[in-house]
């Protein structure tokens, strides 16, 4: 029973490392990707001054990148 | 003297070179911004009846010809208007003193306490710094600097990302330290006790401002300690992964300890009594560590004419404060010049184990109690549009609204006697109103 479980663990990651090969793209595909839009940190200027009004009314702040401190906002 | 000549000569030398050389000053400075990108901002955020700010940015990007690229970013707010102090209406007028403790204001029957005597200025500076080397490792360092009246931020971060499998994934590990002190107007309060409140004479002297007398044994700084600090040190682990030619994603695992003073020197609580009338009003208190986990997750998707960006949030820390965050945007490109977006974002938050809305004059005081919305339960939404628009000469502008309302919620606690008919979780509205330009 354990040797199946075990088996049966071991096609699953395989399954799962063949599925990872498909990922991802070849460099000449890139077309979408590169435009400014798709940035993960695209608008960097609107990203920051939200963190700034949701840090100073909500209890939770970072994710996106450090919580930090930064203000003692009222 | 000879100096002078020597700087007129020197000048005299340049001017003549770019002569010869075809390049008058003006065009060299062109040259020189050309490798900038400048995206600056003002915001307006104004709740009603509450606290509005105005807040500007600059910030400047210059890559360099090793693909470095250092940036730097100035930020000025200023704030002004009242934010709750923390104490629960009454039936009748209540008299609070400022946190200088030299004058008092008086909130009227029924309404919820806000403190008007908000104004401040913060002026913020953060540099970065980051290196290639080899074509699949980056390091970016950071420093960051801000400054208000009563508060003081330091900043140092750093970040190493390596690049795999043909950049379609990227690993990134950050570190980053903060120290902020804080030197409250009046003095930093000893936490849980009481406020000292003046006795309100009324608006009969000829200025008709509101008058107030202090109790004969009253001590200005009474209670009261020096400026208090706290350090903040962040971890992050990220893993950015291309899923397809039209989709990346992000996961990011955030951990940060704060230790140090984490109490709003400015915040109240109501001692009540059984029909719920207040008999004391103390400072508030909080533990001076504080341990947060989050799980961010960011998906990106390029339809033909628009991007899909989502996001999601999850964090819990030692002061019970669970949240959930769901943030939006719909990119929408009209053509090739113009775009609108809409955007959602859905707050929710548990309450920290020690929001109490008030204490109960019958119960044993706790060890820490903050009675701040920010603390408590709540939900929160923000709906939002912007408009962009590219013009002939390459520059961007944009123009942004957004509605963002806070409910505050009960989080199971009795309201006894007057605490019943009275609203002690009102919602607060705010209105977000951007201009972006780009060059």
């Amino acid at each position: 029973m354990k040797r199946k479980l075990l088996a049966f663990v071991a096609l699953a990651g395989v399954l799962q490392l063949s599925g990872c090969a498909s990922i991802g793209v070849q460099p000449w595909e890139r077309d979408l990707l590169a435009k400014d839009e798709m940035a993960l940190g695209a608008e960097g200027v609107d990203l920051g001054l939200d963190d700034h009004i949701y840090f100073s009314k909500e209890a939770t702040s970072g994710g996106r990148s450090f919580a930090g401190g930064g203000c003692g906002c009222n | 003297m000879q100096l002078n000549n020597k700087a007129t000569v020197a000048s005299a030398l340049a001017g003549a070179a770019c002569a010869l050389l075809g390049t008058p000053a003006a065009q060299a400075e062109e040259g020189m911004l050309k490798d900038w990108q400048f995206d600056t901002a003002i915001l307006y955020y104004g709740e009603t009846d509450r606290v509005s700010l105005a807040e500007g940015v600059i910030n400047a990007t210059k890559t360099n010809d090793d693909d470095s690229i250092f940036n730097v970013k100035l930020v000025l707010d200023t704030l002004t208007g009242a934010s709750a102090n923390g104490a629960v209406a009454q039936p009748y007028a209540q008299t609070f003193s400022r946190p200088s403790g030299k004058d008092g204001y008086v909130v009227n029957a029924g309404e919820t306490p806000l403190d008007d005597t908000f104004r401040d200025t913060r002026v913020q500076v953060s540099g970065s710094w980051m290196q290639p080397f080899t074509d699949t490792w980056r390091a970016t360092g950071a420093v960051n600097v801000s400054t208000e009246y009563d508060y003081l931020s330091l900043g140092l971060s750093g970040l190493l990302e390596k690049d795999l499998f043909m950049r379609n994934t990227t690993l990134s590990a950050g570190l980053s330290f903060q120290f902020d002190s804080i030197d409250p107007v009046g003095g930093t309060p000893d936490v849980l006790t009481s406020m000292l409140i003046p006795t309100y004479l009324g608006d009969d002297n000829d200025e008709g401002e509101d008058e107030f007398e202090w109790d004969d044994d009253y001590e200005d700084g009474e209670n009261k300690t020096g400026s208090e600090s706290k350090t903040t040190t962040d971890l992050i682990l990220g893993v950015t992964q291309v899923i397809s030619r039209r989709m990346l994603m992000q996961f990011n695992y955030g951990l940060s300890v704060v230790d140090g003073y984490m109490t709003d020197p400015y915040k109240l609580l109501s001692v009540v009594d059984s029909a719920g009338i207040t008999q004391d009003v103390i400072y508030e208190g909080r533990p001076d560590s504080r341990t947060k986990h989050s799980f961010f997750w960011q998906t990106k998707y390029a339809l033909d004419n628009a991007v899909v960006d989502v996001s999601y949030r999850y964090a819990t820390d030692d002061w019970e404060i669970d949240s959930h965050t769901i943030d939006s945007r719909f990119r929408f490109n009209l053509g090739d010049n113009d775009y609108i977006q809409p955007h959602l974002r859905y707050y929710q938050q548990s309450a920290a184990e020690f929001y109490r809305p008030f204490l109960n004059q019958a119960d044993p005081l706790p060890m820490y109690a903050s009675a701040d919305y920010r603390v408590g339960e709540m939900t929160a939404y923000t709906l939002g549009l912007k408009y962009g628009h590219k013009m002939e000469n390459g520059h961007e502008w944009a123009v942004r609204a957004e509605y963002y309302q806070q409910d505050p919620k009960n989080a199971g606690f009795d309201e006894p006697g007057v605490l019943a008919d009275l609203d002690l979780y009102p919602s607060v509205k705010a209105v977000i109103l951007q201009f972006n330009y780009h060059f």
